[in-house]
Order: C-alpha cells, then sequence, then structure tokens
C-alpha cells in the first residue's frame, strides 16, 4: 500500500545522541519519517524509544548530531519549537487541567483575543473532531473523563495546534481493546488526511495491525526498520532482543485445586470516602493462578493490600483463610502484616511499587532480605549471614545482575529490581502468592523468567494471584480470570476459553456509575487547590 | 514555514555522577580546603595588612596551645559531638528534628532544678543519678512531644519542633529569674559552690575528662545501634519508605515516637554534661547555639557517625581560633568568624562537585 521509496521524508534524524550520566540513552540513530506514514517506533522497555522521540517533541536537547524537518535543520529546545515545525506529541501521563472543559485544555495556552468566543472556538475545534471522527463531549470536564476520553482531548490538542506529525508514546497501554480499535480508526483516518503519526509501543499484534513501516531500536542502538508487511512476531522480537526467544508460556493443568482464600461481601473506601471495592467476592485457590483483570484503577490494589493486612474493610467484608493442615478457617481482616505473619500463614505479595514499597532503594541486596526477616531471631542485634546467603542464592538462581550484594537496588535496571523482590517473597515459601503488575517495565527475557516462577509456584500448590494489565497474557497464562470494574466484579471467567474483546466488554461494563460519585471539591484539595 | 531560529546550547550543563570513588571525593575536600585557606590569606593581607601564616598558627594555638586548651577544645568538641548524634537518629528517619537546642536546654533545667531542690537532701551518687535521669526523661518528653503530634495527626514537625526551642528558652528565662543569686542579678550564678553537690566528679585534677570518656561511650553505642541492632534497621527503612516500612509489618508511628524519645533523651543528656560536668550554672544561652550546630554536624557528615567525629572538631577547632585571633591580634571577633565562615561554605560547596559533574558548551568536556 504504501511504498516509503516514492514518498517524502519529512523528519530526519542524523547520528542523534542522547546520554544521562553514563548511560547513552539514543546513540548515533540515523533514521526517517515519511510523510503520510504509520510508524511503529518498536523496543524493549529502556531501549531509548520515547528519548529519542522526546528530543523531537522538544522536551531533551540532543548532545550530539542533527534533525531535519522538511529537508531543513531543526534546532528543538521546548514543546513550542516543536509545534513551530508542526510536530505534536501525546505523552504517557496526560497533561490536562481536571477542572476546565474539554474545549478549555485544547485552546489553553495558544494566542487569541482578549475575549474569547466559546461558540467560535467550539465551531472550530468541532470541525476538526468530525473531520477525522473522534467521538467527545468537548462541554465535558477532565475528572468526568475516562482514560480514553482524556487520551483523546490530548489528540486533538495537538491537531489544533496544527501538528501535521503526530507522536504517541504507547497510546495503547492504558485502552481496552475495543477503546484500541477505535483509536486505530481515529488514526487511520489522520493517516488518510496525511498527517505522519509515529507510535512508540512494544506490543507486537498493534503494530503488525496498524502501522506502514516499523523501526526497531535496542538498548539506545537503531537496529533497522522493515516494512510491517514483510514483517511477523518473531522476526520482530529477535530484532528487539537480538536472538531468537521462546514466546510460549508452559500452562500446566492444575492438580489438587483448593480453597485458600474466601473473601465475600469485601468493600474498601479509599481516602476520600469512596468505595474503591464494592462488595468483592471470589475464592483464591491453592494450585492454579488466578488473574485479575480491569483498567487502572478499578480497586486491584486495595484488594491486594486487603487481603495483605495493609488496607481497611467496611464492616460486613470477610476474608477468610483456610488452613492447609486442619482446615480451620481464620478471619485475616483486622490484622496487620504481624499479626498474620505470627499466625503462621505465609502471604507473599509482590506490590505494584517496587522500590517504594516492596523494597528499599538505597538498601543492597542483603538488606532487602533482612526486610521480611529482621525481626527473627533472639537479641537486639540484626542478624548478617543469613540474609547474605539468602541474597547470594536469588542472585546465581535467578542470574540477578549487580556487582554484589550489598549494591543499592535502586541502581540496577528494572528487571533486575524485580527478580530480587520476586525472589525474596519466594523464599517466604509462601500459600499465597499476590503479586500486582509483575512484568510492567520488564524486558521479554525477564517477563518470561517471571511467568516461569508464577507458573512453578502454582504446580507446588501454592494459590497464585496475577494483577495484569496485558490481556494476551493474562489469557494464556492464568487458570481463571477475575474482572474489576469500578471495584465491584464484573465477571470470573475461564482463561483457557475467554477472549481479550470478552474481558474488555467486562472491564468497562459498569462505566460512568462510578464517576458520578467523585465529590469535585475533594478532588480540588487533592491537587491542593486550582 | 518560519525560518530557521539561531539557538545556542546552554553555557553549562551539569549531570549527576553515577559513582563516586572514596579517593577522589576526599582529594576534592582536601583541595577545598587549600583553596579556602588561600582565600582567607588574600583577604587577611588586603584587608588587615599581616601575615596570613602567623594568624593560622595562632588559631592553631588557641585550640591546641597548651594542655588546657586542648581539654577545652575536647571538651567543647564532646558536647557537640554529643548533640550532633542525638540528632542523628531522627534525621536518618526523615524526621526533621530542629529541636535539639530545646530538648538540651531541657534537660540542663531538669539538672539545675535537682541540684537546687535535691543538693542538701541526697547523697552525692544518689543525687548524680536523679540529676541524670531527670535531666534524660525532660529531654526526651521535650523530643516526643512534637513526635506523637506527628505520628498521630500529621503535623510538621520541622516546625513543631523548631517552635518548642523558643518554649523552652521562655521557660529557662522564667526560672533564671526564679532562681537568681542575688535578686536582681538576672543571674543564677554557680550553683552548689561551696559543696560541689551534683557536680560531675574530675579525674585527678581534670574536670572534663569524664565528659570526654562519657560521650565516647555514647558514641560508640549509637555507631553500633545504628548500623548493627533491629531498632537501627527499622530506622533506615522508616527513613527510606514509610510504604515498605508498612508492607513489612513495621509499625511506623510507634518507630518514630521511639527514635524521638531515644534523641531527646541524649539531648537531655547533653544538658546534663553541660550543668553538671561543666558550668555548674543554668542560662538561656547555655546550650550556646550547639543545638543548632549539631544539625550542621550531622548532615556535613552524612549521619556517619565516626565523620561527625572529624566535622565537630573542625568546627570547633575553628570556633576557638577564632576568638584566640581576636584577642591576640586585637581583631574585629567578626572577623575570625568571617575566615571560618569561608572554609566553612567551601567545604560545604565541594560536596556539590563531588556529586555532579560540570560541562561547558564549548569544549564539552568536564571541568572540575
Amino acid at each position: 500500500m504504501s511504498t516509503p521509496a516514492n514518498k517524502e521524508v519529512a523528519v530526519s534524524l542524523r547520528n542523534v545522541t542522547k546520554t544521562f550520566g553514563s548511560v547513552k540513552a539514543n546513540n548515533n540513530i540515523s533514521m526517517d519519517i515519511y510523510h503520510g506514514e504509520i510508524l511503529s517506533l518498536l523496543g524493549e522497555n529502556g531501549s531509548g524509544k520515547t528519548t529519542l522521540m522526546n528530543m523531537l517533541a522538544g522536551i531533551y536537547a540532543p548532545d550530539g548530531g542533527q534533525i531535519f524537518v522538511d529537508g531543513e535543520e531543526a534546532v528543538i529546545r521546548s514543546p513550542q519549537d516543536a509545534f513551530d515545525y508542526q510536530i505534536g506529541m501525546i505523552h504517557q501521563h496526560f497533561k490536562l487541567v481536571d477542572v476546565f472543559s474539554a474545549a478549555e485544555n485544547i485552546i489553553l495556552g495558544m494566542p487569541g483575543k482578549l475575549k474569547l468566543d466559546k461558540k467560535e472556538i467550539l465551531k472550530d475545534i468541532r470541525e476538526t473532531v468530525d473531520r477525522y471522527g473522534f467521538e467527545i463531549d468537548l462541554n465535558k470536564k477532565i475528572y468526568e473523563m475516562s482514560v480514553s476520553e482524556k487520551q483523546t482531548v490530548e489528540i486533538i490538542k495537538v491537531l489544533y495546534r496544527g501538528a501535521k506529525i503526530l507522536i504517541l508514546d504507547e497510546p495503547t497501554a492504558v485502552l481496552t481493546p475495543q477503546e484500541t480499535e477505535k483509536l486505530f480508526l481515529v488514526l487511520r483516518a489522520m493517516k488518510d488526511h496525511g498527517r505522519t503519526i509515529v507510535i512508540i509501543t512494544h506490543k507486537l499484534q498493534e503494530v503488525l495491525e496498524l502501522s506502514d513501516r516499523v523501526a526497531v531500536l535496542r538498548k539506545g542502538e537503531y537496529v533497522g526498520v522493515v516494512d510491517t508487511k514483510d514483517a511477523t512476531e518473531s522476526s520482530l522480537t529477535e530484532m528487539m532482543v537480538g536472538k531468537k526467544v521462546e514466546l510460549n508460556i508452559d500452562r500446566t493443568d492444575p492438580v489438587d485445586v483448593r480453597d485458600l482464600v474466601r473473601i465475600e461481601h469485601l468493600t474498601c473506601l479509599n481516602k476520600y470516602g469512596i468505595k474503591a471495592l464494592d462488595d468483592v467476592t471470589f475464592t483464591i485457590r491453592g494450585g492454579e493462578i488466578l488473574g485479575i483483570a480491569g483498567i487502572a484503577g478499578a480497586g486491584q490494589k486495595e484488594l491486594l493490600e486487603a487481603i495483605a493486612g495493609l488496607q481497611k474493610a467496611e464492616p460486613g467484608s470477610s476474608i477468610m483463610y483456610r488452613a492447609i493442615d486442619n482446615n480451620d478457617e481464620i478471619q485475616l481482616l483486622g490484622k496487620d502484616v504481624n499479626d498474620i505473619k505470627n499466625l503462621g500463614i505465609s502471604l507473599a505479595f509482590v506490590p505494584e511499587d517496587r522500590l517504594g514499597m516492596g523494597l528499599v532503594g538505597n538498601m543492597g541486596m542483603v538488606g532487602n532480605m533482612l526486610l521480611r526477616s529482621y525481626n527473627e531471631g533472639r537479641g537486639i542485634f540484626t542478624r548478617e549471614k543469613e540474609p547474605r546467603e539468602l541474597a547470594e542464592e536469588i542472585r546465581d538462581k535467578l542470574e540477578v545482575s549487580t556487582p554484589n550484594v550489598y549494591t543499592p537496588v535502586r541502581k540496577l535496571s528494572g528487571g533486575n529490581v524485580q527478580k530480587v523482590l520476586v525472589g525474596r517473597e519466594i523464599s517466604l515459601a509462601p500459600r499465597v502468592l499476590m503479586t500486582a503488575y509483575a512484568v510492567r517495565g520488564l524486558d521479554i527475557n525477564t517477563s518470561y523468567t517471571i511467568y516461569n516462577i508464577l507458573s512453578d509456584e502454582k504446580k507446588k500448590g501454592v494459590g497464585v494471584v496475577y494483577v495484569g494489565e496485558d490481556l494476551d497474557v493474562l489469557v494464556e497464562l492464568c487458570d481463571r480470570i477475575l474482572v474489576l470494574c469500578e471495584g465491584k466484579v464484573s465477571g470470573l471467567v475461564d482463561a483457557r476459553t475467554t477472549t481479550k474483546e470478552q474481558l474488555g466488554l467486562l472491564m468497562t461494563k459498569y462505566s460512568g456509575d462510578h464517576i458520578a460519585k467523585i465529590d469535585v471539591t475533594k478532588l480540588m484539595d487533592d491537587e491542593g487547590g486550582i | 514555514m518560519k525560518e530557521n531560529k539561531v539557538r545556542k546550547e546552554p553555557l553549562i550543563k551539569l549531570s549527576r555522577r553515577e559513582d563516586i570513588d572514596r579517593k577522589h571525593s576526599w582529594t576534592y575536600r582536601a583541595l577545598a580546603i587549600v583553596a579556602a585557606l588561600i582565600l582567607d590569606a588574600i583577604i587577611i593581607m588586603v584587608t588587615v595588612h599581616m601575615n596570613p601564616l602567623d594568624i593560622y598558627e595562632t588559631m592553631f594555638m588557641g585550640a591546641f596551645g597548651t594542655s588546657r586548651k586542648v581539654w577545652i577544645t575536647l571538651k567543647d568538641l564532646s558536647l557537640l559531638l554529643l548533640i550532633s548524634i542525638a540528632l542523628t537518629p531522627a534525621y536518618k528517619m526523615k524526621f526533621w528534628n530542629l529541636g535539639g537546642e530545646g530538648q538540651v536546654l531541657m534537660g540542663a533545667w531538669a539538672t539545675a532544678f535537682c541540684m537546687l531542690y535535691l543538693g542538701d537532701k541526697l547523697p552525692h551518687g544518689v543525687l548524680l543519678l536523679v540529676m541524670f535521669l531527670a535531666a534524660i526523661v525532660v529531654g526526651a518528653i521535650w523530643a516526643m512531644i512534637p513526635a506523637v503530634f506527628k505520628a498521630k495527626w500529621g503535623t510538621n514537625e520541622t516546625l513543631f519542633t523548631l517552635m518548642m526551642n523558643y518554649v523552652a528558652i521562655q521557660l529557662i528565662a522564667y526560672f533564671v529569674i526564679k532562681w537568681e543569686v542575688p535578686k536582681g542579678s538576672g543571674h543564677v550564678g554557680i550553683i552548689n559552690q561551696s559543696t560541689q553537690a551534683g557536680w560531675l566528679p574530675y579525674i585527678g585534677t581534670n574536670s572534663y575528662a569524664l565528659i570526654v570518656i562519657l560521650v565516647a561511650i555514647v558514641t560508640v553505642g549509637m555507631y553500633v545501634y545504628l548500623k548493627y541492632s533491629k531498632h537501627g534497621y527499622e530506622i533506615s527503612v522508616v527513613g527510606e519508605s514509610q510504604r515498605t516500612a508498612t508492607y513489612v509489618g513495621i509499625s511506623v508511628d510507634k518507630v518514630i515516637i521511639r527514635t524521638l524519645f531515644l534523641s531527646g533523651a541524649i539531648c537531655g543528656f547533653a544538658g546534663w554534661l553541660m550543668v553538671s560536668g561543666s558550668g555548674h550554672t543554668i542560662t538561656t544561652s547555655i546550650a550556646g547555639g550547639m543545638g543548632f550546630t549539631g544539625i550542621m554536624v550531622s548532615w556535613l557528615a552524612q549521619f556517619n557517625v565516626i565523620v561527625m567525629i572529624l566535622c565537630s572538631l573542625l568546627i570547633v577547632f575553628m570556633g576557638h581560633g577564632a576568638s584566640e585571633i581576636a584577642t591576640s591580634f586585637g581583631l574585629n571577633e567578626a572577623f575570625g568568624d568571617i575566615l571560618t565562615g569561608i572554609i566553612i561554605f567551601f567545604i560545604i560547596g565541594v560536596e556539590f562537585f563531588i556529586h555532579y559533574k560540570v560541562h561547558t558548551r564549548k569544549s564539552g568536556k568536564e571541568v572540575a
């Protein structure tokens, strides 16, 4: 369909280099972006995709090399400069004013007359919206919007400012399959109107579905570019990782399944007094992996923390643990972390915030091993030998790459940090292992290491809970999947028979219910008043 | 489209150094001191037309010239070190205890109170013990008040501890008037001068040796406590991340209150040493600002107990040297402060160059 050879070059990068301290985020990268194409910029986490595009968007300045826009050398030092070159970027974290409407956010910061003619502006924006087929209520306030609507506002904002080249950073990371489909329609419409689109991503199916060409980065280096029609999932993976990778998760059929934790009518409030969890009932079973799906903030965090003894619950809630040896049932609610530990119940928890909650960034592996065991043993002093041996064992078994076991873990790469955390939690010989976004930000190899660890724990009879965001992985890895929507259980499905689309529909089943409940004044309080 | 603007790279760029090796950082620090001494020398020659070497020698003699001067330096060093050590566990926990001055004063107050009211009622040994206990308990309470408020209601400890200093100063001012001898003098005078009741005993004829020994013990104790004890580990975890602490079942509130109890108790202990061991009186300025200087020492040493000894020595040495040159050369006291101020400025300033690299536009190379 699109043969780049006979197209005009919109942007070209020549020997662009960017370093942070001693890390070369981008090394000598030269590539071209053509007018009217959809280009995927593919690479693992930390390969330098976002850094490279941030230099086009004026967030960073390159340390070396040149950027040409339409053949002329361009110096882009601020987002305003980027707009002058008609380049706009939609970042992963939206930059919108919550209490403003969509239209107000779109025109924010643009030059205009002293008195704003709202009708005129709305008509103007409406024109852009209709041209590309967006679905949006321009008068809706941002705080009333779903993530996908906010993203739409960001895209319109960039288009309305006249961007001809749009860069989207991981646009589908926060979307359901249905929302992703809609986004792709809009992107294709934009392409048909002659816009150039770059999407930064690491999801292979989307690359193959949407883009015309794929450029691949690996560890800050430019690997190459291929036409999408000549690419396959495995060829792209090989380019990303540098070697052939087996992309199969070995899912065994559960054996000796037994109920471990019965959660009944669990209701929790968040700090605003709104129900983060609403009458949640399900059972964690030993010997299987229970996946938990849901859009971000659907109550996953509160659910895991409630089970771990970190979150208060409302009256009427119950979390019953069934002991393995005598089938006694123990109520876990109202007990804190130490109470649960003292009852001899081994709960392992790999939280979402690895360095801010699961580990101490400034301590080495040894100090972090002590976290779970420092209070053991007599006397007032901590032990030294056991945690060091454990740290060395984990380092060797999970191939943690670290100068030594005393190097602060914050200096390790994301994958190694996660191996330290997961390794420590597994060492507790848990009955229940809960993980939140266990592979977020990890490279492909480490992700599969983690999947294998979870599968191994399942085979040992552990009740594994896997909160995930990648629906493909959830469907392949888990035995059952619980879907949360607005703090309620919207479905509990068999992972072997369900589809991504079914999960996507369940994830948004009650959408809209929740938003009306948010008290605007509290929201403003939280932002320090606007 | 638009014309191509010519924009330049920023003149100076900073980047954080990833690995800082010890040898380098100590070389930088030594260079900073040399640079400070050179700048001081220039200032001396330009402003007062004297030989800087004479001035430096006099400064040195002021602190170490005679054995008596050495002991005074050691005593002051010990007291400053003790207060720095008292503040350190709180800082390691990221609790900004700025109330060291007040906690020391309250310990001193409790000590003086016992000396005045129990001086002739209790045997000497018992009296010392009662004074000691009173001082550490009162100091600890003074530190725990803001800690409890912080733990229970999330108040800002920086402001709270700072204000507690002024409450303490006003309380002492009231008691100084109440206890003044003779009436109207505004001074309490030497307490129990004839009986020496409640005075810390001399070792031989040396009145300060015991202070130095006691502080040395506390220093070692604190080093071990922070580095090897379960409490010390909890303090580190709470300081790094309260969420991590909660996640593993450490009670953050309990650790905050317990640590401030310890912090305040050691400050109270310092107050006891000041009244019972060296001053034998009470004034609103008996802590001499060491409650604040201690903050600087603790931070300058990056909470490393051993480095704190060096920092305290430096500050005490320069204080003594500054007043010595003021008296020997008839210079204004402020002149000594300028010289020492420059040295401290360089020592603190060099930390920036130890942690960051500076690149200039032209060379793209590293300077300093």
